[in-house]
């Protein structure tokens, strides 16, 4: 039979173990420690200190710093600097964020949130890129730049024209359309009517009930293991280590292919590139050369791609494209190939060298 | 017939077993290593800026331990020497300060737990359910003693002046987190926190100083804390209005959503933890939580919301702290609809699913408090599932 919890949950006491309680205080308690103001620990900081972090900019013009940028170099440093994750016109690769579009889907069943269709305010767009933009290379931009980069967002969300030029004279002029669809949470005087109930149904609450919707169905849940799939593995090694020789045999066999899961791998930290390079059939080039068998191809030497003079020099000295100068390049293309256009920071990690080799190699020519 | 555990000699009672200091930072159990943080990968473009989720369905008791404590940054974790560290506060003070760690060493020091939840916490149920786990449904949250300063004594410090009323705390991180801070809450309950559950804060959630914003969604507890300015407006940053703003059906948006509303999930059994044992006598366990207080009371489904029972909760019940509810009782075996319902101490009940999307929609990403459904089958296998 069932058998009914303790009537317990009511006897709980309010917080009092909380220092500070935040029903009833105790003055004394607080007084007893601290004089306000009254320690004289820290030390000022100096003007160029205050200067160096001070970089937030606000909705009224605060903190913005003198400069400007047109929609035409906006252009040039953006597809340089944000196109490999935001796509050239904004429109994003992958699952980074779409900064252009979207404008009147608010109300949609799939709204798309962007700089045009939801940001209040342009100052936000300033602020940020510069504190945290470009991704992995934050506070490196200067101020002429970001309000070029501003002002091709601007023109890329159809909110300018392509000769505007966005400066600190005329940044509070600009009106972002979304400004009057955002107010201060109401949940309080909304919500808590709805919510707040000292009665709610214990008993026959209702007569049927009926599942509607099962998580199993669209399964996109992540493996998790649990203490019996980890013993399970446990014996699996063991498992794996008598029939070491066997697993030999097979690597030998795979081996003129890459590894199917460093190829998978691959294909996700190609995402990164995907703005600049195509692979795979059909494969052109963009803003970089397609990719398709580059292992072992003379470095430069896609038909009808405009190389920078380091790749040119490359290609007239017969430098191949080996793995070992792949990773080198990936690793810090400014470093290997100085003078490069490829505007891409590098790669931080071996293995997702590995897993970008792997996918790359899947693309050879038969 | 006899267990051979029993009446065969084993090992670990025969021969002699690690000595002291074989680990002088203690880990758990080998046999615990499939209690982890687990990511959702297609959730985001990347993993340095990203989320993972507290197994929620491991742990008992009302502390998450420190490696287990979810992590969200936006530009990896920034690596800060506690030599090099330093605190700014600028902007409407009579004196703007600079403070290194020692200083803030120096400052009367307070011990709270506080639960941390990312306003996201459960965003990806809105429109059904789609993860099959809490650790992925609720897993953004952990719950904490923090010792730390309160923000107050920082800002009389620099002494504030009768125009201030925000505040925006900066992180040091490579992407600068910002969030604007009414001063009202600034000098009620927040705190400027370098120790959790004892020890020096993890590198991931801040070391060596984060700020402490109690009953407050997770975003605007900005970690690697470098730089608080006193302004006399909010700043309407990246963080509370590209993100943190919840969209209606309607196409407007609330902004400024702070406070976390009350909430609770049963975490055994649940979809990762499944039933094992069979019929009989089982325990039913959950957490809940608020940001406008504590939870005096959470009610109990296991037919789907046709008859509730009121949970035994355990534990001390702090302010806006997790608390955990058990429903002990004999299974029969049949299927179930399991719900647990958080009663927190303003009155508050948590709604369900279908009543909060009939104020909220579908698209507001934020802020889902609503009641969570697993259906466990015969077997005493679990789902999550929506129902009538």
């Amino acid at each position: 039979t069932d058998m009914p919890a303790p009537m317990r949950g009511t006897l709980i006491q309010p917080a009092n173990a909380q220092e500070t309680a935040a029903v009833e205080p105790d003055p004394t308690e607080e007084g007893a420690t601290v004089v306000a103001g009254g320690l004289g620990l820290g030390r000022l900081a100096l003007e160029e200190e205050v200067a160096a972090w001070d970089i937030d900019v606000r909705p009224d013009g605060l903190g913005l710093p003198a400069g400007s940028g047109d929609v035409w170099t906006g252009e040039e440093v953006f597809v340089e600097k944000c196109a490999a994750c935001h796509g050239d016109f904004g429109e994003a690769v992958g699952r980074w964020p779409v900064l252009a579009g979207g404008l009147n889907t608010l109300s949609d069943d799939d709204p798309v949130k962007t700089i045009g269709s939801y940001w209040p305010y342009l100052s936000t767009v300033y602020d940020y890129v510069n504190r945290a933009m470009p991704f992995g290379e934050a506070q490196s931009l200067e101020p002429d730049e970001i309000y070029a980069i501003t002002a091709y967002l601007l023109y890329v969300n159809d909110l300018v024209e392509d000769d505007f030029t966005l400066s600190n004279e005329n940044f509070l002029d600009v009106q972002m359309p979304n400004v009057d669809n955002f107010y201060m949470d109401d949940r309080l005087t909304v919500e808590m009517p709805l919510f707040q109930s000292a009665d709610v149904c214990m008993e026959n609450c209702k007569d049927s009930v009926e599942i509607t919707m099962n998580a199993m169905v669209l399964d996109v849940t992540p493996e998790t293991e649990t203490a019996e799939t980890t013993v399970v593995e446990e014996v699996a090694e063991e498992v794996v280590e008598e029939t070491a020789v066997e697993e030999v045999a097979v690597e030998d066999a795979a081996a003129a292919g890459p590894d199917p899961a460093l190829v998978a791998a691959g294909e996700g930290a190609f995402r990164a590139c995907k703005a600049c390079h195509q692979v795979g059939e059909g494969a052109v080039n963009r803003s970089g050369p397609h990719l398709n068998d580059v292992l072992g191809r003379t470095i430069g030497s896609v038909d009808g791609f405009r190389y920078s003079a380091t790749f040119a020099d490359a290609m007239a000295a017969g430098d191949v494209w080996t793995k070992e100068a792949l990773a080198a390049f990936l690793t810090d293309p400014k470093g290997a190939m100085p003078g490069t256009k490829m505007s891409f920071r590098g790669v931080r990690n071996e293995e997702d060298i590995a897993a970008l080799t792997a996918y790359l190699q899947s693309f050879a020519a038969e | 017939q006899a267990d051979p555990l029993i009446v065969e000699k084993q090992p670990w009672s025969q021969f002699l077993g690690a000595g002291v200091d074989e680990a002088p930072y203690g880990m758990p159990s080998k046999f615990e290593a499939h209690v982890r943080r687990q990511d959702v990968p297609w959730l985001t473009a990347d993993p340095i800026s990203s989320v993972n989720f507290t197994p929620l369905h491991e742990l008992d008791g009302i502390i998450t331990p420190n490696g287990l404590c979810f992590e969200r940054h936006h530009g990896g974790v920034a690596e800060i020497a506690p030599q090099d560290y330093r605190l700014m506060i600028n902007g409407l003070v009579d004196r703007e300060l600079v403070f290194t760690l020692e200083d803030l060493m120096r400052f009367p020091r307070e011990n709270h737990v506080y639960f941390l939840e990312c306003a996201a916490n459960s965003g990806m149920e809105w429109a059904g359910s789609q993860l099959n786990g809490c650790q992925f449904t609720h897993g953004m949250i952990h719950n904490v003693m923090y010792t730390g300063i309160p923000l107050r004594l920082l800002l009389e410090e620099a002494g504030v002046k009768t125009t201030a009323e925000w505040l925006l705390p900066e992180g040091a991180d490579a992407s600068g987190m910002t969030r604007s801070i009414p001063m009202e809450k600034a000098m009620d309950d927040c705190l400027v926190a370098f120790k959790m559950n004892g020890e020096a804060l993890r590198p991931e959630q801040g070391y060596p100083v984060r700020l402490v914003v109690p009953g407050w969604e997770g975003n605007m507890w900005v970690k690697w804390l470098r730089r608080i300015e006193i302004g006399d407006q909010p700043w309407h940053h990246r963080e509370e209005t590209s993100k943190y703003t919840d969209l209606f059906a309607n196409g407007k948006a609330r902004r400024f959503t702070w406070e976390m509303d009350a909430k609770s999930v049963i975490t055994s059994p649940s979809p990762q933890k499944p039933i094992t044992h069979g019929p009989g006598p089982m325990v039913l366990t959950g957490v809940a939580w608020s940001g406008r207080g504590t939870i005096p009371r959470v009610d109990v489904t296991i037919d789907g919301g046709i008859n509730w029972h009121q949970a035994r909760m355990s534990g001390p019940s702090f302010d806006k702290s997790m608390h955990r509810f058990y429903y002990d009782f004999n299974w029969d075996g049949k299927p179930m609809l399991l719900q647990s319902r958080a009663h927190d101490s303003t009155g508050y009940v948590q709604p369900t699913k279908d009543a909060l999307r009939a104020v909220r929609g579908e698209n507001s990403i934020y802020h889902n408090n609503s009641i969570q459904t697993w259906a466990v089958n015969e077997q005493g296998v679990a789902e999550n599932v929506e129902i009538s």
